[in-house]
């Protein structure tokens, strides 16, 4: 836990990343935009040097071309917080995991897969969690049409 | 000889009860539900504080809550059945033996309740199986509740 | 020797225990648990998908039958973010009775988990006892929004009706004969030999694992962390209170235990403050009477709810219905470290740890 602040760490990323990271911000939280390739990378480096290991929410939203997924991180022993924003084309919806660096990701992604249908790469257990495992459709995308009963 | 009506009291004086096989069957069946405690959901959180000090299911001798299939005689369906869910109850209620009766607790066992628009709930426990008595509400009284059980009662004791 | 096999055997979901339709798959060599493999799903009502077509303020009802056994809580959340959402500021008197509805929901949920605990291990008495007592708070929940177990008392900008003049007399009553009712709890549950017995030194968490796993609330108090969202992003008035946060030692399932036993007397002193500091005036803010947030707009927010860390993920899209909801509940990811801390036990103490994770079911699945 080194003495920085948030700018600093900001500016130490923007450095390594250049191009590669977009910042944002909002009135509740500052946004890293990056490409999925570079989201594993960002993580490690968000853990490891800046001790941000708690790994609140992952989510996913359906835009029609894209999928957004969305890394809500916060760091306990600093209280501070962070969010990491990527996107992926909806014909090849998949990104590496980032359970190597929070192992909380496990069911967060499982979920992410079992109900959008976006594929973690090098997940150790990707399968169905709220869904019966012969379900077909992934039931959270804007065009999944409910079967009348 | 036929007995008529106010021997049965003038026997019942003498400590004689006579009745017929089905009344008393039916009086033991009634009179003794032992429900399967199943249930996912607010209904069966209201089902326990039934089953609790204030509101006392034994005082209607109901409180013999079963975990094993085998050994109830009453279903009572609280909360919504999901996809994912419906095997096990099918399951569950073929385990059962005869005579065996259901109550559809809450709206999610009536009709999907709140979440009948989703793609994830079962319209109703009378898609998979015959209810006998539906108890509305959501989530249902644990008052509620012995109505619905004391209709069943009374639908037990007429059959 | 003889050759020996791993014998699967599985746990639910349909079980005598209170926590919902949860199915543990437990893998048993004799009776040490090599794994423990959880499904879940078997009460998932897609309230997400179901979010979405419904406007803002129709959802308001769907929260409190996520986690149903703290009322209030999952309801202050959405409230709370939708208010960031359209930036509307809560008046005062409903700030401070939202603050008391949301601690008697955290206290009715530690009761039903004493209790809950209790019956797991076989001391049925113990349930009975703490329903009891949880009777009262439902009463109040009754006598302010007609409802006991799933009130919809929150609305958007406010509450729905101000407080009936019953609910002081018997919130102070309530809060005055609360030590009481835990020397009964000590008495009858925590002193039990048996108890301890089957509680100390199982299920343990380290605090590492604890992080690792995004743990939160309680079972994170106990395994020794200090992080309670209502100190490190207070939400509402919570940082006008004064209380401590209980902290375990070991992470095992009787720190779980003592960890909420304490607190429940927190509980108590948030609520004797906000009801000494608690003004008149009004108790709803002017809403439009169709709430609809900027498009592009979202939102992360989250409350210290009984379980851990509740969040509700908004995205709006300018309409009056939300592009997309996700919450993120504490009990799917506290289950995680079920199988974690079940290795290595033996068959009987998955059913201790499962009560003292004290998961709900209903959020978890959503």
């Amino acid at each position: 836990m080194s003495e920085y602040s948030l700018e600093d760490m900001l500016q130490a990323l923007q450095e390594q990343l250049g191009e590669k990271m977009e910042v944002s911000s909002d009135s509740f939280f500052t946004f890293l935009r990056v490409a999925p390739g570079e989201v594993l990378g960002l993580a490690k480096n968000l853990r490891e040097n800046y001790g941000f290991n708690h790994l609140a929410n992952l989510s996913s939203v359906d835009y029609g071309e894209t999928f957004e997924i969305v890394y809500h991180i916060y760091s306990i022993p600093e209280n501070d917080k962070i969010a990491i924003k990527t996107s992926v084309p909806r014909n090849k919806a998949e990104i590496d995991s980032v359970f190597s660096v929070w192992p909380t990701a496990d069911w967060q992604e499982r979920e992410v897969y079992d109900l959008m249908g976006i594929k973690f790469k090098k997940h150790p257990n990707l399968i169905r969690v709220l869904l019966p495992d012969d379900f077909e459709g992934h039931p959270l995308r804007k065009d999944f049409k409910m079967e009348g009963r | 000889m036929a007995i008529r009506e106010n021997d049965e009291d003038v026997l019942a004086k003498n400590n004689v009860i006579v009745t017929t096989f089905e009344k008393l069957w039916n009086w033991g069946r009634s009179h003794s539900f032992w429900p399967m405690s199943y249930g996912c959901n607010c209904c069966p959180i209201e089902m326990m504080a039934a089953g609790a000090g204030r509101f006392d299911i034994a005082r209607y001798g109901y409180e013999v809550f079963r975990a094993a299939a085998r050994q109830a005689d009453v279903l009572i369906v609280a909360g919504p059945i999901t996809l994912k869910m419906k095997p096990v109850v099918e399951r569950v209620y073929a385990q059962m033996p005869e005579p065996k009766w259901v109550i559809a607790m809450g709206n999610c066992a009536t009709s999907g309740g709140p979440f009948a628009d989703g793609y994830s709930v079962l319209p109703g426990a009378d898609s998979i199986f015959d209810v006998d008595v539906y108890i509305p509400g959501c989530p249902v009284r644990p008052e509620a509740l012995f109505h619905g059980m004391l209709e069943l009662k009374k639908k037990v004791e007429s059959q | 020797m003889l050759e020996t096999d791993q014998f699967k055997i599985n746990i639910g979901p349909v079980h005598p225990s209170t926590h919902g339709g949860l199915h543990v798959e437990a893998v048993l060599d004799g009776e040490i648990v090599t794994d423990a493999i959880v499904h879940l799903g078997y009460v998932h009502r897609a309230v997400e998908k179901i979010a979405e077509d419904r406007t803002y303020a129709q959802f308001v009802p769907y929260t409190s039958r996520l986690d149903y056994l703290a009322t209030h809580l999952p309801t202050l959340g959405y409230v709370q973010s939708v208010e960031k959402l359209i930036g509307v500021e809560v008046p005062e008197r409903a700030e401070y009775i939202r603050v008391i509805m949301a601690e008697f929901s955290r206290i009715a949920s530690h009761l039903i988990f004493i209790g809950s605990l209790a019956i797991d291990l076989g001391a049925t008495t113990g349930l009975i006892y703490c329903m009891r007592d949880r009777e009262r708070i439902m009463d109040m929940f009754e006598m302010t929004s007609g409802q006991r177990l799933v009130a919809s008392y929150m609305r958007v900008g406010g509450i729905a009706q101000d407080l009936p003049d019953e609910f002081i007399p018997a919130a102070r009553s309530f809060i005055h004969d609360l030590p009481k009712m835990i020397d009964e709890y000590e008495g009858l549950i925590m002193g039990n030999e048996i108890l301890q017995a089957r509680l100390k030194g199982i299920g343990i968490l380290t605090p590492e694992d604890a992080i690792n796993y995004g743990v939160t609330g309680p079972n994170l108090r106990a395994s020794g962390i200090a992080y309670d969202i209502r100190r490190a992003e207070p939400y509402g008035i919570y940082d006008r209170f004064d209380f401590e946060l209980p902290l375990g030692t070991t992470g095992d399932c009787w720190d779980r235990l003592n960890v909420r036993v304490a607190e429940l007397v927190q509980s108590a002193r948030i609520i004797e403050q906000a009801l000494d500091q608690i003004p008149e005036g009004e108790t709803k803010a002017k809403v439009p009477r169709v709430i609809k947030p900027e498009k592009g707009l979202e939102v992360y927010h989250r409350i210290e709810s009984s379980k851990g860390e509740l969040g509700y993920y908004l995205v709006s899209d300018g309409g009056e219905k939300p592009y997309r909801l996700h919450v993120r509940a504490p009990s799917f990811v506290n289950l995680m470290v079920l199988p974690l801390i079940s290795r290595g036990g033996k068959l009987q103490d998955v059913v201790a740890n499962i009560a003292a994770l004290d998961p709900v079911l209903g959020e978890s699945d959503r």
